[in-house]
This record gives structure tokens, sequence and C-alpha cells, in this order.
């Protein structure tokens, strides 16, 4: 209580003089996370907005620029003779450059590539076949001839088009059927939820033994799991491919790449974690309980069903978060033990071969993109308590 | 779609064989050990005790067995074999001596790998450490410091592919004529310099893939330092307010010191994910334009040029430059064990 009250009193003792500065600081620490947190987190908006762009605006302008209308050049070929129309001793052609798109204002156009804004909407030009065309704002075309068409080949026209803020779903659609995202999608999870949920029953009873039970090699036996936390997962891959494929020709299969070795591979990858989470929040389990239990009669067995196993669920939930994202995000292990065919392929591996194969098409990198990190973002951010609580147990310990 | 419905019930399928696998065997084994070796009113004191002994000397090991397996067969026997490989050639049969580890010392290839990889390894986890350090100390003043953790904790939850689409878009290029998408090339002409193609300019495109990094690393580093800053008794940090310490003087003197175990501790997580680092330069060079790093190497000798031999020697190179931490580790975690 005194101590309250002296603080109170030398707060408001140095109040008159410190006013101002302490609103300086505070200002500046306002401003300074303000930018700290819109560096780490426009990346990812960028990706967001540009996901849900028209795919021509986002080729050709910033996503910054996302409500703005933006300009882009294009070009089409027009109706041969067989389109022209007999109106009033004259013969026309109609059409519409832009096609079915609606969101397109015309800013002007021309006949050359050179010029593709030699004439504004609504003027008049020469075509080399014979008569004049004008093009309307809205794209619509009129060309018309005094004599009969006879050309085969659709002239070009060029056209320069601003084309009003749109945002649509239709990159996602795109992603999701034609370029096999969706297949991906169900095999991630196919890979994830058995890689997530094989490993803790075992984990568990392990992380118990070595935190409450006395037998000898158990100091050793801690020892090497903390060792292999680090192993880098390099060591592991040769030998074990090896090991894979040895199996697959005694069983007369092509390759070893099957989901049954990656749940196997990835189960075992996270052991180590796994037992060193459960084991740190097992001992620290009160020893008491532990113990009257003991001195009750319950064995070991039972400790760890009826009481233990019930307890550890926080340390459980980390564990079950951390392998779930690790697994769905891990890329090396999938492209060892799955393969790059086209059907078994993981949501990263497709991520990576749509980098390679439609590298400058960011409408399908961009919601592609979003589609892989859209699960462990929900996860995350559900469930970020527990994560949160792993990560300490984790490496604070 | 046959193949995809056959596909999900597959995974239904293994997920009930492994649990159901899992509960027969703990339960099973438990049950034999107490139906075989238990005491009957008939057994005299000694049998019993015996049996007692016997029984809590077996019982550990049934709880240990199936982990104990995964582990050996997935990590500790490659481990060794990956060391017997790197020692025989290309198809692992014949043995070669340190004829891959001479090649090796000689590759230019490598030699990049090494320098790129001391560069991460000195840019990426002190950027992250610091970064995470100082938004951790700003946000825990502030009322809105949660939301902005939160948010710079996001990229935690990203794949590397996925970060690394993202920031491809950020330095993304499109010719010095056209209107420039990428937030950097756009920034760039905004100032009046000509846009550049970033990603193929060698040693800062070895910078901007470290970004990525530290973009998803510093979330890492904040929330365990953050842990750490509440930690630091209150008191010490009134007692050096009003002897007149300015903030700068209360961050450097008082709470680094404090929490400088916290802080070695996230350096060494981070070395270790940057010593495994693959993906980001998978995904976004390819190690051309001088971008190499150790993983890739390894992955490219394994998987392009099938030469188990090289790619093994690569790998223990990795595991060398883990060991110092992972010997530390060992040592701290046996120097907690004698306390508890």
């Amino acid at each position: 209580m005194a101590t309250t009250v002296d603080r109170a009193q030398s707060v408001a003792a140095r109040a008159p003089r410190a006013g101002i500065r302490i609103d300086a600081g505070k200002l500046f620490t306002h401003l300074a996370l303000l930018i700290l947190v819109a560096l780490w987190t426009f990346p990812t908006a960028g990706l967001l907005i540009s996901s849900l762009r028209d795919k021509d605006q986002l080729a050709v302008s910033g996503w910054w620029t996302a409500l703005t209308t933006s300009t882009s050049q294009g070009v089409t070929r027009i109706g041969t003779a067989d389109a022209q129309l007999e109106e009033g001793g004259k013969f026309v052609i109609r059409g519409n450059v832009f096609g079915t798109d609606t969101n397109k204002q015309l800013a002007g156009f021309g006949l050359t590539n050179g010029e593709p804004a030699a004439a504004l909407p609504g003027a008049s030009l020469p075509m080399k076949e014979g008569g004049t065309i004008s093009v309307s704002a809205s794209g619509a075309f009129e060309w018309v001839n005094d004599t009969r068409f006879e050309h085969t080949r659709g002239p070009r026209i060029f056209y320069v088009a601003g084309i009003a803020p749109r945002f649509t779903l239709d990159n996602y659609i795109e992603v999701l059927t034609a370029n096999g995202v969706g297949r991906s999608f169900i095999n991630s999870f196919t890979v994830t939820i058995p890689a997530t949920v094989i490993p803790i029953l075992m984990a568990a009873f392990a992380a118990y033994a070595l935190a409450w039970m006395r037998f000898p090699f158990r100091g050793l036996i801690v020892a090497v799991v903390v060792g292999l936390l680090v192993v880098p997962l390099q060591m592991s891959l040769i030998p074990l491919l090896s090991l894979y494929n040895g199996i697959a020709q005694t069983f007369g299969a092509e390759d070893g790449k099957t989901y049954l070795g990656i749940w196997l591979a990835h189960t075992a990858f996270g052991l180590p974690l796994a037992i060193y989470l459960l084991r740190n929040y097992m001992a620290g389990l009160p020893k008491e309980i532990m113990e009257s239990a003991r001195i009750d009669g319950a064995s070991h067995f039972k400790i760890f069903t009826t009481m233990v196993l019930p307890l550890s669920f926080p340390a459980l939930a980390s564990f079950s978060i951390f392998q779930f994202l690790w697994v769905w995000n891990d890329l090396l292990v999938a492209m060892v033990f799955l393969g790059a065919q086209e059907s078994k392929l993981v949501l990263t591996g497709k991520l990576v071969s749509l980098l390679g194969s439609r590298g400058n098409n960011w409408e399908i990198l961009t919601a592609g993109a979003f589609v892989t990190i859209v699960v462990p973002l929900i996860v995350f951010f559900s469930l970020q308590r527990y994560f949160v609580r792993g990560l300490l147990a984790g490496s604070v310990k | 779609m046959t193949d995809i419905i056959e596909q999900v019930f597959g995974a239904i399928v293994a997920i009930v064989i492994a649990l159901g696998g899992c509960v027969a065997f703990f339960w099973g084994t438990n049950w034999l050990l107490d139906k075989f070796l238990s005491d009957s009113a008939t057994d005299s004191g000694d049998t019993m005790t015996r049996r007692d002994t016997l029984r809590s000397q077996i019982r550990p090991w049934l709880f240990l067995a199936p982990a104990l397996l995964f582990l050996s067969v997935y990590l500790i026997y490659p481990v060794i074999e990956t060391f017997r490989l790197s020692f025989f050639d290309k198809t692992g049969r014949d043995f070669v001596g340190f004829s891959n580890y001479v090649w090796l010392f000689g590759d230019g290839n490598f030699h990049q790998a090494v320098f790129n990889n001391i560069l991460w390894l000195i840019i990426v986890p002190s950027l992250a450490t610091a970064f995470g350090l100082v938004i951790a100390v700003l946000a825990d003043r502030l009322w809105w410091g949660n939301i902005a953790k939160s948010l710079v904790f996001m990229p935690m939850a990203i794949s590397f592919v996925g970060a690394s689409v993202i920031w491809k878009f950020v330095y993304d290029y499109r010719g010095d004529a056209s209107e420039q998408i990428g937030v950097l090339n756009a920034l760039v002409t905004f100032m009046g310099l000509p846009p550049q193609a970033w990603i193929t300019i060698p040693f800062w495109n070895s910078i901007l893939l470290m970004i990525i990094l530290v973009w998803i690393q510093t979330g890492f580093a904040m929330v365990i330092l953050s842990a750490a800053l509440r930690g630091v008794p209150e008191e010490t940090l009134e007692a050096a307010r009003i002897d007149g310490a300015n903030g700068f003087r209360i961050f450097f003197d008082i709470m680094i010191p404090q929490i400088w175990g916290t802080i070695v501790v996230v350096w060494t997580t981070i070395t270790i994910v940057v010593l495994k680092v693959f993906d980001i330069i998978f995904a976004m060079t390819n190690g051309q334009w001088d971008t190499e790093v150790l993983a890739n190497l390894m992955f490219k000798w394994m998987f392009v040029n099938f030469d188990y031999g090289r790619g093994s020697s690569i790998a223990v190179v990795i595991m060398l430059a883990v060991l110092p931490i992972m010997i530390w580790n060992i040592r701290r975690a046996n120097a907690e064990e004698g306390t508890r």
C-alpha cells in the first residue's frame, strides 16, 4: 500500500516537468511499432489483395493501386467480309473490341502497334481495306464502306483502355480447378492428418517413462532425444530412400514413394520434439500427486492413462499444432518420399511447380499461394495460445 | 475421382490402424506383463519381490519401445549410414576413402555455398533476434501491443515456399519500360532510379533471400523474448527509472543483461534453422546467380545427379556445423536434469 502511494506521489511530482517528454516518447513508440508492423504485414496483404484482383489489372498495375482505374493496351482482330451487313447502300461491320469484357473504358484506338491511341473514342480512321472505322468509348466499333468488303482476314485494331477496379474470385476458381491445386489440397490433408495423429500416443508413453520412471540409461536416452532435436533432416534422406526403395523392390512395387512411407517418416521426424515437449511438461506436474497415487498402489500404467494423459492436454495440443504446421508446410520430405508426380504433389510442391511453369502469371501464383497458407493461418490464429505455450516450453527451458 | 476417395479412405484407415495399434500394443503388453509376472498368494516373499523388481525393470522399456524403434530406424541408423556412405562412391558400393571430401573442398559450388551459408549465419539470426527484441519491447508498452505481436508472429505459420512466393512478388521485375508491379521496384522507380531484376544480382540477391527468413523468424524471437522480458523484475526497472536512467539505458544496461540467456537460446535456435534452409533457395533461384547454399547443393547431388556419396558428404558437413550447438544443448539439458 505504502509503495503505491509513494509511486503516485512521485509521478504527481514529476508530471508537470516530464509530461511533454513522456508523450513524445510514447508517440515515438507508437510510430516505430506501427512502421514495423506495416513492414511485416504488407507483403502478405499485397498477396491477398492481388489474388482477388482482375488478372488483366494485376498484370499491369501494382496492388496498392487496386482501387484506382488502370490503363492497359490491347489488340483485337475484327470481323472478315463474312460479317458485313448492307444498310442503305453502304456496307457495315459491327462488333466490340473488348469482346465480352464490360469493365473497360476506351481511351483511344489506332491501327498500328506504334500508335495504339491514334484516335479518340468516337473519331474515325481510314482503313487500308477501304472505308472508315470508328470505335466508341464502350468499345463498340462500326466499320463503314461504300463498296462491298472483300477481305478474308480481319484487320487488327489496337486500343488503350481504362479498366475500372474489379475484384473477383475467378483466380481462385482457376487455380483450384484448372491448375490442380484442388487435388494438391486434398493430398496435403492426406499427408498431414495421419502424420499429426500417429506420433502423439507413442510420444506420450515415452515421455512419461522418461519423466517419472527410474531405469538404467534414462539420462542417455534423454540426451539422445535432445541431440536428435537438431539433427539435420538431410542426414536421413539418402539412407531412408534406399531403405524404402529396397522394401518396394522386395514387394515388387515400382518405387518406395507411398503415403504410408511419408506418414511414418513424418511421425519419426516429429518424435524428438514431441517427446521433449511432453517430457518437460509432465516433469513439471506436481510430484505429490504421483507419489500419493503410487502409495495407494496405482501402477505406472494406471497413473499415466488416468491422470497424466488428461493433465497433459495443453502440451499435447501444442505439439499437435507444431506437427500440423510443420508437416503442412514441409517441402523437402514430401519431395523425397512422395515424389514430384502430378497426382501426388502436396501444396508446397505444387506451388514450386507453378513458380516454374507459371512464373509470370501472378494471378495464378498469388491465389495458389493463398490457398496453401490459408489452412495454417486458420489453425494458427484460432490456437495461437497453445502454439505460443509450446514454443516457450520448447526453447526457454 | 475414385482415386481421391481411395486416398482419403486410406488416410482414415491409417489413422485407425495406427491409433488402434498403439493402444493395442501399450494395453496389451501391460496386460501381459501383469498377467505373467503377477503376484499370487501362494508365492513366497522372495519370489514376490523378485517379480516386482522384474516388472518395474521391464515396464519402462515397454513404454519406450515404439518411440525408440522409430527414432532408431528413421534418425539414428540414417545418421550412421550417411557417415558411412560419404566414404563410398556414387552408388554406395565401392569404398573410396576421403575422395568425396577431397572433391568437395575443391568444388567451386561448395565454396560458394559455404560462403553464403556463413553470410546467412551472420545476418539472419542477428537481424531476427534484434527485430524480435525491439518489437517485444515496444509492444509490451502499448495497448495494441498484442495485436501487433500477432501480426508480426503470423509469418511463422506460413510455409517457406508460401513466403517465397509472397516475397518474389515484392521483388518482381517487369522490364524498364512497363509499370512495375513489385513493391521494391515501384519504390525504386518512384525515387527516379532504374528498376532492377533483383533476384539475378549476385550478393544482393542472397541478402534479399535472407530477408524472407528474417521476416519469418522474427515472430519466433519476439514471442520468446517477450516472455523473458516479462520475467525481468519490475523493481529493478523501477529503481533504474528513479535513478534517472532513460529508456535506452534501461534497455541496454538492465533488460538485455537479464535476458541474455534467452537471447542466446533464440540465437542458436534460429542458427539451426538457417543451417538447414532449403525451401527458400530451391523455390526462388535453385542456387542460380551465386545464391547456392549447402542444403540445396546436397539436394542437387542427391536427386539431380543421383550421387549418394557426394550428397552424403555434403550432409555430413551440415551435420558437423550443427554439432557444436547440439553438444551445447545436451549439456544444458543434462545440467537441468541434475537440478531436478
